[in-house]
């Protein structure tokens, strides 16, 4: 599955219990649809860290890296491009 | 320290002493308490032009914000009972809401219209919905509401020549709270009640005007409200999050504006004590830090010397019902860090057992406040209201009943024993497992459904759901939980979907929670 997808997949499953259609866009931001609480983001973390293999630091937590399924993925692309 | 006796006043006073002091910093802007006095008159200006009465409801769905605390002085300014309501709630509850306190007008967000346009139809006396980013035509499909711009209102709208005269007994707020029964209900507070509660908790924190305040809990939660109301009266600066989602934002934004209060609820601090692994995080410039809502455990301290090396902490105990019932000297958390303290000032509190009498020290009881804090009732409720409220026979006062067991140690420290109803307390949300069951049980395929909270170290307690499919059919967990994530603040819905042939019963056929509890662990 590619880093889209995966992102995609991980919210819908984990946020949405499977309800695709509560992702109206990749572009919506998930705090303002109320998808994401500070309860999920710590999910999403524990998601980067784990499954996408990423060290998360907590000055990256910021909704320009995190706010929509657009700016994970940028962040993912990001993060993994200067991985050592 | 006494507030003014009226809300308003306590925005006016500021704004005529400090006209260019920053109020409100939002994520998005801020203004100051000259700009925070006209948008509030001027919306109260447009509310009573379009026949909004004094004593009407006004509902408030609104993200944290200047917006928001502007709409609270500005149905306040007409008058009004400002009535706030979580941005996370949905249509249906959001609706519960409108009906259940006969709204005359709405304040909202376009980004909300999901839930607030189904939720406004088939109210007869809604006559107004006010939104920001709502064009003045657009209108609400399918009805024939007015509806106005928000940001427009507070721009043009007539300034008002004063206050609409309003007396300490009128209502200011109804702020919905879950109840065991499961109906959400409108604990009715004055203005009286509530300026007295602004003064008494400011006298006990020792907020000044130099503070800088930040607001992460929603203003829907009367423990967010408050902050701005206390900051508002004393002229401080209140720097408002929406949530405490982006840490790293929120980390910035307490360096950038100095914060120096901080109030938060144990899920917070957990969440933060997680991120001093991993940085020497540490914010000098605090120098209060307050927790409520739900137990701080003793194990989070440590951490919260760290992260707060210059802060006094505050453990405290409330119930919306009354605001704040207890707060514990931060000299005294050392060596008694698993009390909340004692009765805020101007206020009272008593143990008493289940016929009324007090209790002898040291025996647990269940508690009791006086004072003038205490709510004048529930919104339309006389029986519930009567639960809650009663007189002492031998004074003729007025006391609440907080449905909590505490005990009582020499020096008068109350310790949190347990509560009297299944309450529960998750993320510090009061949770009534009846609303969930009830939606449970309105899903198509359940036949019954139980709901337990379970002890968990970050949430408090997690929300686990026992249920029972109809016969010939199953559900996937997801299923469940995608059901009750549509029609419930996400708070509320279950973290664990258990199904079960049926549920266990007690010998007077009344489902056994204590055993299900003895399951889940």
């Amino acid at each position: 599955m590619d880093t889209r997808n995966a992102v995609k997949d991980f919210i819908i499953r984990n946020f949405l219990f499977g309800d695709e259609s509560g992702l109206t866009s990749d572009s919506v931001s998930l705090l303002d649809s109320g998808i994401m609480d500070s309860i999920g983001v710590m999910e999403l973390v524990s998601f980067l860290e784990i499954d996408m293999k990423l060290e998360v630091p907590d000055t990256d937590l910021v909704p320009e890296n995190l706010d929509s399924v657009d700016n994970l993925v940028g962040y993912i692309n990001r993060r993994q491009e200067t991985r050592p | 320290m006494t507030a003014p006796p009226l809300l308003a006043d306590g925005l006016l006073q500021s704004a005529a002493r400090l006209p260019a002091k920053t109020a409100i910093i939002d994520e998005t802007s801020s203004c100051t308490y000259e700009q925070l006095a006209e948008k509030s008159s001027r919306l109260a200006g447009y509310l009573a032009a379009h026949g909004i009465q004094p004593g009407d409801r006004v509902v408030i769905f609104l993200d944290n914000g200047w917006p928001c605390a502007a709409a609270v002085y500005g149905v306040l300014m007409a008058g009004g009972v400002f009535v706030l309501v979580n941005p996370q709630t949905k249509s249906e509850k959001l609706h519960f809401i409108l009906a259940d306190c006969g709204a005359t007008a709405l304040i909202t967000d376009r980004h909300l219209a999901n839930q607030y346009e189904q939720a406004v139809s088939g109210l007869d006396r809604l006559l107004l919905v006010v939104s920001v980013g709502t064009s003045g035509t657009s209108g609400v499909q399918g009805t024939s509401l007015m509806t106005a711009d928000l940001h427009e209102v507070m721009s043009t709208g007539p300034l008002q020549s004063a206050p609409v005269p309003r007396s300490t007994s009128d209502l200011a707020a109804l702020i919905y709270t879950s109840g065991s029964t499961g109906e959400p209900k409108g604990v009715m507070q004055t203005q009286g009640a509530m300026a007295f509660a602004v003064g008494s908790i400011i006298e006990y924190l020792q907020i000044t005007a130099e503070d800088r305040i930040l607001l992460v809990l929603p203003m829907a939660f009367d423990y967010g409200l408050y902050q701005v109301l206390m900051s508002v009266f004393l002229g401080a600066t209140v720097v408002v999050e929406r949530s405490f989602v982006f840490l790293g934002r929120v980390y910035e934004v307490m360096r950038k504006h100095k914060v120096t209060v901080l109030p938060g609820v144990p899920t917070i601090f957990s969440i933060m004590q997680a991120s001093i692994a991993e940085s020497d995080l540490a914010f000098p410039d605090v120098r209060i830090v307050t927790s409520t809502a739900a137990v701080l455990h003793p194990s989070l301290l440590p951490a919260l010397a760290t992260l707060f090396p210059n802060a006094r902490i505050f453990k405290m105990y409330g119930l919306t019902e009354c605001k704040r019932v207890s707060y514990l000297d931060p000299d005294l958390l050392a060596d008694h860090p698993e009390s909340v303290g004692i009765a805020i000032p101007g206020t009272t509190v008593c143990l008493r057992d289940r016929a009324g009498n007090p209790v002898p020290p040291g025996e647990p009881g269940i508690l009791h406040v006086q004072g003038p804090h205490i709510m004048a009732g529930y919104w339309n409720r006389p029986e519930a209201t009567a639960r809650m409220l009663r007189t002492v026979p031998e004074t003729g006062e007025v006391e609440l009943v907080a449905q909590d067991w505490f005990t009582q140690d020499p020096d008068g420290l109350l310790y949190f024993v347990g509560r009297s109803d299944q309450i529960i307390k998750t993320r510090g949300e009061k949770v009534s497992p009846v609303e969930v069951e009830n939606m449970l049980c309105q899903m198509d395929g359940i036949s019954q459904a139980a709901v337990i909270g379970v002890p968990d170290q970050r949430l408090g307690e997690q929300i686990l759901a026992y249920v029972v499919a109809a016969p010939d059919r199953s559900l996937a967990e997801g299923e469940v939980r995608r059901f009750c994530a549509a029609r419930l603040e996400n708070f509320m819905v279950p973290q664990k979907i258990i199904f079960l042939a049926e549920l266990p019963r007690t010998g007077n056929n009344k489902i056994d929670k204590k055993l299900l509890l003895e399951w889940s662990v």
